[in-house]
């Protein structure tokens, strides 16, 4: 339930994470010796400043949508997905061999629902292990997701080496003709591309199915009280199981921007961190779609102007990594901090949740399990 | 074939399978502070990392120098330092999850992910290099006459009495299983959590001073998960300092091996066996997971008023 007090204090935990992250990200960029307001303005100024810029954003947030929506799925159910980044390598990985194996002639409305529809699958496979582990063994999914990412990069490796990299490289032959996915003629020269209507589409979806449909309020009750929901009739593994394929899924989904709409092949350690950059989007959009599209751009301003910024001013490209840290930080402890004063002030007003400080959005609560 | 076999029945390989062991049971046992005090430990990846990062640039710097005509000995700066770096950051994720109560495991991969960043960041900044350090002096010896290694030896053996065998050690699991309890009785929560926390920081920030010091320098995302395996460890050692130690044995052992058949090539591929510990913990934690309790309190945030 969405009321006005939840909607002020969500602008408030925001406003309070960025107003932190900022000054964290100017003294980084003091260590260096430059001026925080020069890069700062250079860093806006090289994105949405231009045509080119702009474009160069929107490629950057595509995929960080995609797997942003993935944690956030995951987090409506209580399940903590921090294997975006495996399952956004293995769905990228079937994307490119699914494009590179489909015969030359492939129109186009079959080849790029295909190839994405194959990716989901990859990504969704991987989710599914640690969902199965969760359901049937109470094993944590937030330490078998984090193994999963370096069991996924190294079995892509491998495959790859083994069986499809061209000769003496480390990505795959190119895809199709039919499989790619056209840029936009308004950004020119820039990556951008139209995987990002996918990306708004699958946003739209993951939030009209938790919101209007049965299997969605069944979700996301078991995302607040597992118990309860089980005795509501709910069935909780299956839930846990869909939640965490489905997760998986849609992280897989992010072959379309860097295979189909980018590089029409598959490179080794193509997109890395994208997947650890959905947590912290799905935490500054709240877990709503609205939000992490708008997170996503955030985000995708500060990789495409972090790379700007590395070449023109010399400030380390890691600088990014070390704010969406610091974002995330921000946003979980001002989150838990109003949350409380907010139930605080609820108590005499008879609030069920009182006396739950930071519950909300607590994954790994539940059952047996516990890292 | 019969080489491979061969080599495991050695005293190298011992030695080679402590020395791999060293920095995974020093988290596991920073895990078991932390934890046992009610506190997830997610953050022992980036703890780990910070003191291999910390414990290289003190290594570093103090064989570049004299101090006032008295050269100092870059192993013991390492692990000092390998252990402030790992109390910094530490102290970091306590502010975060006990001052402010955050969510503790989304804090704690945040932790790792500032840890990884911060760390190129600085890398880049103090050496100019994306990815590793310059080299820094290593251990010399091998692993029996290594005064490092005795100390880990003696601080393991310190964390089984502090944990189980006094009173600090009690009020420590009391504030991890009953907060209310323990508050009842004139204990504050958050202060002894806060202690916890920050000898994990310590005991995981000289696994990682380890980490560095046997391969000479630090390279980036240098720990490779062997946090989160320590924490595995914890979990397959019911939160008890001994058990979760002989766990860490078992990934050692099995890194050890894993090494070896790199070595002896025996026809499996490297990005395969390179898989080995990680399917290794997920296998076992699904296996212990049912039948080891943690702390009741774990991973709840204590508000005093």
């Amino acid at each position: 339930m969405i009321t006005r007090s939840v909607v002020r204090r969500e602008a408030i935990t925001i406003g309070i994470a960025l107003a932190v992250s900022v000054v964290a990200g100017s003294l980084l960029i003091v260590l260096t010796g430059k001026s925080p307001t020069e890069v700062f303005s250079l860093l806006i100024s090289g994105t949405w400043g231009n045509a080119y810029g702009f474009g160069q954003v929107l490629f950057r947030a595509t995929p960080i949508i995609l797997t942003g929506l993935a944690v956030a799925l995951a987090f409506k159910v209580g399940l903590f997905n921090i294997g975006a980044e495996g399952q956004m390598i293995v769905g990228s990985f079937a994307t490119a061999l699914c494009g590179t194996s489909l015969p030359d002639g492939t129109p186009a409305v079959i080849a790029i629902p295909l190839c994405i529809a194959v990716g989901m699958v990859g990504g969704g496979l991987l989710g599914s292990i640690p969902g199965l582990l969760r359901a049937y063994y109470g094993a944590h999914e937030v330490i078998n997701t984090i193994m999963l990412n370096f069991i996924a990069a190294a079995l892509v490796l491998w495959l790859g080496n083994e069986f499809f990299f061209a000769r003496a490289t480390t990505r795959t032959e190119p895809i199709i003709e039919g499989a790619r996915l056209s840029n936009f003629d308004m950004f020119p020269g820039s990556n951008a591309n139209t995987s990002i209507v996918l990306a708004i589409l699958l946003a739209v979806a993951v939030h009209l199915f938790l919101t209007r449909t049965r299997r969605g309020y069944e979700w996301r009750a078991v995302g607040h009280n597992p118990r309860a929901a089980e005795n509501g009739g709910v069935n909780v593994r299956a839930t846990i199981i869909g939640a965490m394929t489905a997760s998986g899924a849609l992280a897989g989904a992010v072959g379309a921007n860097f295979v189909l709409g980018y590089k029409h092949y598959f490179e080794n350690d193509m997109g890395t961190g994208v997947g650890f950059m959905g947590i912290a989007v799905a935490l500054l959009g709240r877990n709503h779609p609205a939000g992490i599209i708008a997170a996503a751009l955030l985000f995708g301003t500060l990789s495409a102007g972090g790379l700007t910024l590395a070449v023109s001013v010399g400030v380390p490209k890691d600088f990014i990594s070390v704010l969406q840290a610091v974002i995330i930080l921000a946003v979980a402890a001002a989150a838990a901090t109003m949350y409380l004063r907010q139930h605080k002030k609820g108590d005499q007003a008879g609030d069920p949740q009182k006396g739950k400080p930071g519950q909300q959005n607590q994954p790994g609560k539940g059952d047996n399990a516990d890292g | 074939m019969g080489e491979f076999f061969a080599s495991l029945f050695t005293i190298a390989f011992v030695a080679q399978t402590l020395r791999i062991t060293v920095p995974y049971a020093l988290a596991a046992l920073g895990g078991v502070m932390s934890e046992r005090s009610g506190v997830i430990n997610i953050a022992l990846e980036g703890i780990l990392l910070t003191g291999a990062f910390t414990g290289a640039v003190a290594a570093y710097e103090s064989n570049q120098y004299t101090l006032v005509g008295y050269e100092p000995n870059p192993i013991a700066a390492a692990v000092i330092a390998g252990a402030l770096g790992g109390v910094l950051i530490a102290a970091l994720y306590g502010l975060v999850v006990i001052t402010f109560k955050a969510d503790q495991i989304v804090a704690g991969v945040a932790i790792n992910l500032l840890a990884a960043g911060l760390t190129r960041y600085l890398l880049k900044l103090l050496y100019d290099s994306a990815s590793n350090s310059p080299e820094i002096p290593g251990f010399e010896t091998g692993i029996f006459s290594n005064p490092v290694f005795w100390l880990v030896v003696l601080l393991a053996i310190a964390a089984y009495v502090l944990v189980w065998r006094t009173r600090w050690g009690l009020r420590l699991r009391a504030v991890g299983d009953h907060p209310e309890a323990a508050h009842t009785l004139g204990i504050t929560v958050n202060a002894v959590r806060w202690q916890g926390v920050l000898a994990s920081g310590a005991l995981a920030g000289v696994g990682g001073a380890w980490l560095a010091l046997s391969v000479r320098g630090f390279v980036e995302n240098m720990s490779a998960g062997r946090g989160y395996i320590a924490l595995a460890a914890v979990i397959m050692g019911s939160w008890r300092p001994q058990w979760a130690c002989a766990a860490c044995l078992l990934f050692g052992l099995a890194e050890a091996v894993q090494i070896k058949l790199q070595t002896y090539s025996i026809g499996v591929p490297n990005e395969l066996t390179q898989m080995f510990p990680y399917i290794l913990t997920m296998i076992t934690l699904a296996g212990f997971i049912g039948r080891s309790r943690p702390p009741q309190a774990l991973g709840q945030p204590y508000d005093s008023d």
